[in-house]
């Protein structure tokens, strides 16, 4: 939480929603500060999208609640709720110019048709549209339906901007320039934006915080270089990025630090996220941060099975004695040495490099 | 790529622009042989001098016209005055299709909604439903109703057997009646293209205009109706046109005080009392009137999509 001052803006409390026999949500309970860019994260169906529209209202919430700076708004039909909405396809009304549709949310709050006219007007100029105020939707691109669909629902200052895959419908080379603009228009407002996203790369690259959601349930919330080096959790740790999830036996858990047995029987000690238990377990390592050595020191070793010439480096897959396969990614570099097919390699990682994850 | 794409469609459409006249021939044939040629028969038998006993002498007089719209008196030496007799008949006509539209609208709007918004499988049964009447010729239909509105028919009795009214309902041969029947025939006329419309609609649309503030009559009236515009014109011409010409249910509903443009071409055209040209003539004004409606529906589509 960068900018926060400490403010809740969205308060989900244990939060579930039902559809008859289909659990969209279970107890989901986040804490979204004031200026945020909160993301939730998600492969689809994972209920990131529910989440949000009961946030817009669009949809009621079985048990929980929900609260926008202290005030309760679940029971709120979504035209009393003071946000607003950037919708995956957009959704601009048809029938009316670009500077009619900024100016929608306007009018109905009450604004004067000139006062209406002069705020659109800048919400235009601040997205770069000024030029296409008069035309129809349909006569844009994707890229600038995308703008004007940001612009209004900015027009009215909301106090929270739910952003649904906005980003979704564009093209690679304009979601990237995107996600910028998108980034710095959220520092420039200062309004917390909730954004949901199936594409990891954005939510690591914009988010102040980003909730990982599997299943109906919060998996992990934190920073994206926490969920991306300490995950909690298999889901998040096979999710976010490439792993290795290595089979273990779990010998003993000292607070945060646990010692296991790995295949090949090696004693290996490193931290573990909060809630693992002893028994059967899995260490995540990140390719990267594997490297290839002599195997007679190593705590693991095994045979290459397949290298994969990336370029800027190299995967390097290694088949352990009981099967499993753990990849390692080597640095091109002049002092690097690849390995040949079928050769018996060593694996090494620093205790800091491994977590022993919650099943 | 998006050029290949692009090439390909060109030549596609090349291609079939040059199957098309071939193919398109027996449509145009049909429409003019059944359509532009029996309108020019009209036409010109508007300007011809009437035979008694159905028929035309050819002889050119603008007579029908005249007739229409100019009283010269029994003889047809006085000065001519407005003839307000068959302008009555038209604004009578204009009137209860006018209104037969709106009546349909009220209704239709909400049933093409409702069936819209069910699951796809049992809009089908729906629809299914709306078109079951029209297995049944209107001829029927229309008979039908005459017998169920009666002063002595099914419904007066039932409200009187439930206490409800102390003595018949009078409706039959009124303009009420009328406008029972042709509500009652041109519903479905309404419902369909409004229903095709609804289909469409994205209703992301709703989401969004709730999202930036709008109640639901502010929806409905700035969000909805605007996007399914084109399907409530099509409705309403779907159901004014026909109606404006209907003859079936003011000469059996109506009775004689009701009459309406249709029955009056109709008379024209029937047995010995029968006047050709002025039918036809008739027939013109009222091709006339729909063509203009026609129009300001092209108008506002062209501006709709400009």
């Amino acid at each position: 939480m960068p900018d926060g001052n400490g403010t809740i803006a969205v308060d989900i409390d244990n939060v579930t929603k039902r559809y008859g026999d289909f659990t969209a949500l279970r107890d989901v309970s986040l804490a979204i500060a004031d200026n945020e860019f909160f993301t939730l994260l998600g492969p689809s169906g994972c209920g990131k999208t529910t989440l949000l529209r009961c946030i817009a209202g669009f949809e009621d919430i079985s048990a929980g609640a929900i609260r926008l700076y202290g005030d309760p708004i679940a029971e709120l039909p979504p035209n009393r709720r003071p946000v607003n909405t950037v919708f995956q396809q957009y959704a601009l009304f048809p029938h009316m110019d670009i500077t009619r549709n900024v100016m929608f949310g306007l009018l109905r709050l009450g604004k004067s048709e000139s006062e209406a006219r002069k705020r659109a007007g800048e919400v235009l100029e601040l997205v770069q549209l000024t030029q296409f105020a008069t035309r129809l939707p349909a006569q844009l691109s994707g890229g600038q339906q995308q703008r004007v669909a940001l612009a209004r629902a900015l027009a009215p200052n909301p106090k929270v901007l739910l952003l649904d895959e906005p980003l979704s419908a564009l093209d690679l080379k304009l979601r990237q320039a995107v996600r910028l603009e998108l980034q710095q228009l959220q520092h420039e407002t200062g309004i917390t934006f909730i954004f949901v996203t199936h594409d990891q790369e954005e939510a690591l690259t914009m988010s102040d915080r980003i909730a990982v959601i599997s299943d109906g349930r919060v998996q992990q919330v934190g920073t994206a270089r926490a969920i991306y080096e300490e995950p909690n959790n298999k889901f998040v740790a096979d999710f976010i990025g490439e792993t290795n999830l290595i089979d273990v036996a779990v010998a003993a858990i000292d607070g945060a630090t646990a010692t296991c047995t790995l295949p090949g029987g090696a004693q290996f000690t490193c931290p573990a996220a909060s809630g693992a238990h002893s028994g059967q377990g899995h260490l995540s390592v990140r390719p990267e941060r594997v490297s290839l050595t002599d195997p007679a020191q190593a705590p693991l070793s095994g045979t290459v099975s397949r290298l994969i010439y990336l370029g800027t480096d190299m995967h390097v897959d290694v088949t352990l004695a009981d099967g499993e396969t753990v990849t390692a990614r080597v640095q091109n570099s002049a002092d690097t040495t690849i390995p040949e097919k079928g050769q018996t390699v060593g694996l090494n990682f620093e205790a800091g490099a491994a977590r022993l994850l919650v099943d | 790529m998006a050029g290949g794409l692009g090439q390909g469609t060109g030549k596609s459409a090349r291609t079939y622009a040059g199957l098309g006249v071939p193919l398109i021939l027996p449509a145009w044939l049909i429409i003019g042989i059944f359509l532009v040629v029996p309108i020019l028969i009209m036409l010109v038998y508007s300007f011809l001098t009437k035979e008694f006993r159905g028929g035309v002498i050819w002889e050119p007089t603008l007579a029908a016209y005249d007739q229409f719209f100019f009283d010269r008196g029994l003889f047809g030496d006085e000065p001519p005055k407005i003839e307000w007799t068959y302008i009555l008949i038209f604004w009578r006509s204009i009137w209860q299709a006018g209104l037969a539209t709106v009546l349909c609208l009220l209704i239709g709007f909400p049933t093409a909604w409702f069936i819209a918004t069910r699951p796809p499988n049992s809009r089908t049964i729906w629809l299914f439903l709306i078109t079951v009447p029209y297995w049944v010729n209107l001829l029927i239909r229309t008979i039908s109703m005459k017998f169920l509105i009666r002063d002595n028919g099914p419904l007066n009795q039932w409200l009187l057997d439930a206490g409800l009214i102390s003595e018949p309902i009078h409706v039959i041969n009124t303009a009420t009646a009328v406008q029972l029947g042709l509500f009652y025939s041109y519903l479905p006329f309404m419902v369909l293209p409004i229903y095709a419309a609804v289909e469409r609609y994205n209703f992301a649309l709703s989401e969004a205009a709730a999202d930036l503030y709008a109640s639901r009559w502010v929806t409905l009236t700035q969000v909805i109706i605007p996007s399914v515009k084109p399907g409530i014109i099509a409705g309403c011409i779907l159901v004014f046109v026909p109606s404006l010409g209907a003859f079936l249910a003011p000469d059996l509903l109506g009775g004689a005080k009701n009459f309406m443009i249709g029955s009056l071409i109709e008379e024209q055209f029937k047995g010995a009392a029968g006047n050709w040209p002025f039918g036809a003539a008739a027939a013109m004004i009222l091709l006339t009137m729909v063509l203009i409606v026609l129009i300001f529906y092209a108008r506002s589509q062209a501006r709709g999509a400009r």
